[in-house]
C-alpha cells in the first residue's frame, strides 16, 4: 500500500535527533519504523509514524525543515529470494527505487520503498 | 520633491566655490583648536593660508579610525567642552570605541542631512515613520529620528529589535516608512510573512535602510517582500552619522550632501586620487561641523564617483552603492572575497535563503572558506541525492563569482543567527 512517510532535515549536531523524538513523544504520535541517511554534514531522518500530519505540524512548530511524501509499504514473507523478486518487477517496469528500510518479524517482512511510480509499484508488487 | 533646492541643485561652479570658502573657513578653526591637526599639518609644512580652494584638499593629512582611538575621548574637539550639546561613539570591535560629538549646530546640520535623505526617499510630513535603528550611542536611531520631525513626519521611536511588537505597530499605528539595517528589514520581511500577514495590505511604502553595505539583489528581495520601495542610507558617526548621502528614485548612486560633507576617492595602496567611475576608497572632509571636524577621513568603505546630473534634478556628486569594506575583504588563498558578494549569488538561487555565515579557516597552510547557507524549508528533500544537488548547484555558483574553491555547508533553516542590527557574516579562525 502506499503510504505517508515523514521526512526531517537535521544538521549533525549532538541532541538534535533526541529533540525531534521528545517533540513527537510529547504529542503521543508512535513511530513505527524509522531510518536516517547521512552525509558528513548533515543528515535525512525517515519515519512511518502513526499521524504523519500531525507529526509534521508539530516539528513545524519548532522549526524543524520536514516533508512528507509518499512511500510504498511491501509485505512478503520472510523467506530468501522474495525481496529480489520484488526488485525484480520493480527494474522491469522501469520503476526507480531511491531508498528503502525495513525489518521482519513472526515470519513476514516489512519493506518501505522510495519509488519513482508508488501507484504503479503497488500494482505490481500485489 | 526635493528638500533643500538651493543647496542640492546648485551648479558644479557654485558648489567648487561654497565648499572652497568653507574649507578655508574649517582649516583655521582646526588649525587654532586642534593640536592633532595643527601638529600634522606643521609635518607636512602647511599653514592654514596654503589651503584657498577645494582643489587644495590633496594637500592635507589624513585621519583614520586608529586616530580617534588614540585621541579618546575628546582629544579632536575643536569647540570648549561647554559647546557640546551630543555625544555619540561607535562599538569598537577591537579596541576603544571611537568618540563623536556635536554642538548645537552640528545636531541641526545632521537634522537637515536627514531630512534631505527622507525627502530623497520620497517620504514627506504625512508619512509616519518607524525608527528600528538602534537608539543610544549608535546614531541611527537618534539621527533618522531628528530628520524625520525636521521634516514634519510622525517619529515612531521603537529602536531596534522587539520583532513582534515592531509587526503590531506596523499594523496599529499604520506606518507608512520603516528605517532600519538591510538585514533587519529582510528578517522582518521573514516575520511577517510567517505571521501570516500579507504585506501587501500593510500601509508601509518606503524603507530608508543603511548602515551596512547590501546588494542590488538584497534590495530586490526586500522590495518583495515588504511590498515597498527601498532607498540606500549611506553614513557614518565619524562624519556625522546616517545622513551623508541617499539614492534617490533613479536609484543609480547616492546623493552626497557635499556642501557639507566632501567626498574624494583614492587608490587604497597610492593614496591618490582617482578619476571619477574608478573604485577606490571613500574619504571625506566635512566642511562645516563645528565640534570635531575631520580632514580627508578614511571610511574604508570602497566607492566611486559621478559628478554628472541626475535625472531626479539634483546636481550634488552621487556615490555609487557601497561595494563593500575594505575591513570586510576577506583575502582567501590570495583571492579578494566580499560577503556582499556571497550575499548576491544566494539570492538568485531559490534553494537558498540569502542568510548565511563564512567560517574561514587555515588547514595547514591552505586557507579553507566554508560557507553556511541555510536551505530554504520548501525545497528540502528526504533524498540525499537531491540536497547534494542544491548543494553542489550553491557550491558552482559562488565559486564562478568568487573565483576560489568553497566548502557549501547546508543547515537547518532559521539556525543562522538573525541580526537586529548590523549583521555578523564572518568568523575567521586563521591564527596569522
Ligand atoms: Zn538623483
Amino acid at each position: 500500500m502506499v503510504i505517508k512517510q515523514l521526512s526531517v532535515f537535521l544538521q549533525n549536531e549532538l541532541g538534535r535527533l533526541e529533540e525531534v523524538t521528545d517533540i513527537l513523544y510529547k504529542h503521543n504520535i508512535n513511530i513505527s519504523a524509522c531510518s536516517i541517511a547521512e552525509t558528513a554534514e548533515y543528515g535525512v531522518l525517515r519515519m512511518i509514524v502513526s499521524d504523519a500530519d500531525k507529526a509534521a505540524a508539530a516539528l513545524k512548530e519548532n522549526d524543524f525543515s520536514v516533508k512528507t511524501s509518499d512511500v510504498i509499504c511491501v509485505e512478503t514473507p520472510d523467506v530468501p529470494g522474495e525481496l529480489h523478486k520484488s526488485l525484480q518487477l520493480l527494474t522491469g517496469a522501469g520503476i526507480n527505487l531511491s531508498y528503502m528500510y525495513g525489518y521482519s518479524n513472526g515470519g513476514t517482512a516489512r519493506l518501505i520503498m522510495k519509488v519513482s511510480d508508488p501507484a504503479k509499484a503497488i500494482q505490481l508488487l500485489k | 520633491m526635493i528638500w533643500n533646492e538651493p543647496m542640492e541643485c546648485m551648479s558644479r561652479d557654485q558648489m567648487h566655490e561654497l565648499q572652497s570658502r568653507r574649507l578655508k573657513d574649517m582649516i583655521v578653526r582646526v588649525y587654532h583648536n586642534v593640536e592633532f591637526y595643527r601638529r600634522k599639518m606643521q609635518e607636512l609644512g602647511l599653514e592654514p593660508g596654503d589651503i584657498q580652494t577645494i582643489d587644495d584638499l590633496v594637500k592635507l593629512p589624513f585621519t583614520t579610525k586608529q586616530d580617534l582611538r588614540d585621541n579618546y575621548p575628546f582629544g579632536l574637539f575643536a569647540v570648549p567642552k561647554s559647546e557640546v550639546v551630543r555625544v555619540h561613539a561607535s562599538s569598537g570591535t577591537t579596541g576603544k570605541s571611537t568618540v563623536v560629538a556635536y554642538t548645537r549646530k552640528d545636531v541641526d546640520i545632521f537634522s537637515e542631512v536627514v531630512a534631505r535623505c527622507l525627502c530623497c526617499s520620497g517620504v514627506t510630513k504625512h508619512d509616519t515613520v518607524q525608527v528600528a535603528y538602534g537608539y543610544g550611542l549608535f546614531t541611527g536611531g537618534l539621527g533618522l529620528h531628528y530628520g524625520a520631525e525636521k521634516l514634519g513626519a510622525a517619529v515612531v521611536p521603537i529602536s531596534g529589535g522587539n520583532t513582534e511588537k515592531q509587526i503590531t505597530l506596523l499594523q496599529d499605528f499604520g506606518s507608512t516608512v520603516l528605517a532600519c539595517t538591510p538585514s533587519y528589514a529582510a528578517y522582518l520581511a521573514e516575520a511577517i510573512a510567517e505571521a501570516g500577514i500579507d504585506a501587501a495590505e500593510l500601509p508601509l511604502r518606503v524603507g530608508v535602510f543603511g548602515a551596512e553595505p547590501w546588494s542590488v539583489e538584497m534590495r530586490a528581495k526586500i522590495e518583495e517582500g515588504l511590498k515597498i520601495k527601498a532607498f540606500d542610507i549611506y553614513g557614518l558617526s565619524e562624519i556625522i552619522g546616517p545622513g551623508v548621502s541617499n539614492s534617490c528614485e533613479q536609484q543609480n548612486g547616492l546623493h552626497v550632501a557635499e556642501d557639507h560633507f566632501v567626498p574624494e576617492i583614492l587608490d587604497p595602496n597610492t593614496l591618490k586620487q582617482v578619476a571619477p567611475g574608478v573604485t577606490g576608497e571613500l574619504v571625506f572632509t566635512t566642511i562645516t561641523k563645528e565640534a570635531m571636524p575631520l580632514l580627508r577621513y578614511r571610511t574604508r568603505d570602497l566607492s566611486s564617483l559621478d559628478y554628472s546630473p541626475c535625472e531626479c534634478g539634483r546636481t550634488n556628486v552621487r556615490m555609487a552603492k557601497i561595494f563593500g569594506r575594505s575591513d570586510d575583504m576577506l583575502i582567501i588563498r590570495g583571492v579578494n572575497v566580499f560577503p556582499s558578494q556571497v550575499e548576491s549569488v544566494l539570492l538568485e538561487i531559490p534553494e537558498a535563503k540569502p542568510i548565511y555565515m563564512l567560517i574561514v579557516d587555515r588547514k595547514g597552510t591552505m586557507d579553507t572558506l566554508e560557507i553556511q547557507v541555510e536551505l530554504d524549508e520548501k525545497y528540502y528533500s528526504d533524498e540525499i541525492a537531491e540536497l547534494n544537488n542544491i548543494r553542489n548547484k550553491i557550491k558552482h555558483k559562488v565559486e564562478s563569482v568568487l573565483g576560489v574553491s568553497v566548502i557549501i555547508s547546508l543547515v537547518e533553516h532559521k539556525t543562522i543567527k538573525r541580526s537586529e542590527g548590523k549583521a555578523q557574516r564572518v568568523i575567521d579562525k586563521r591564527k596569522i
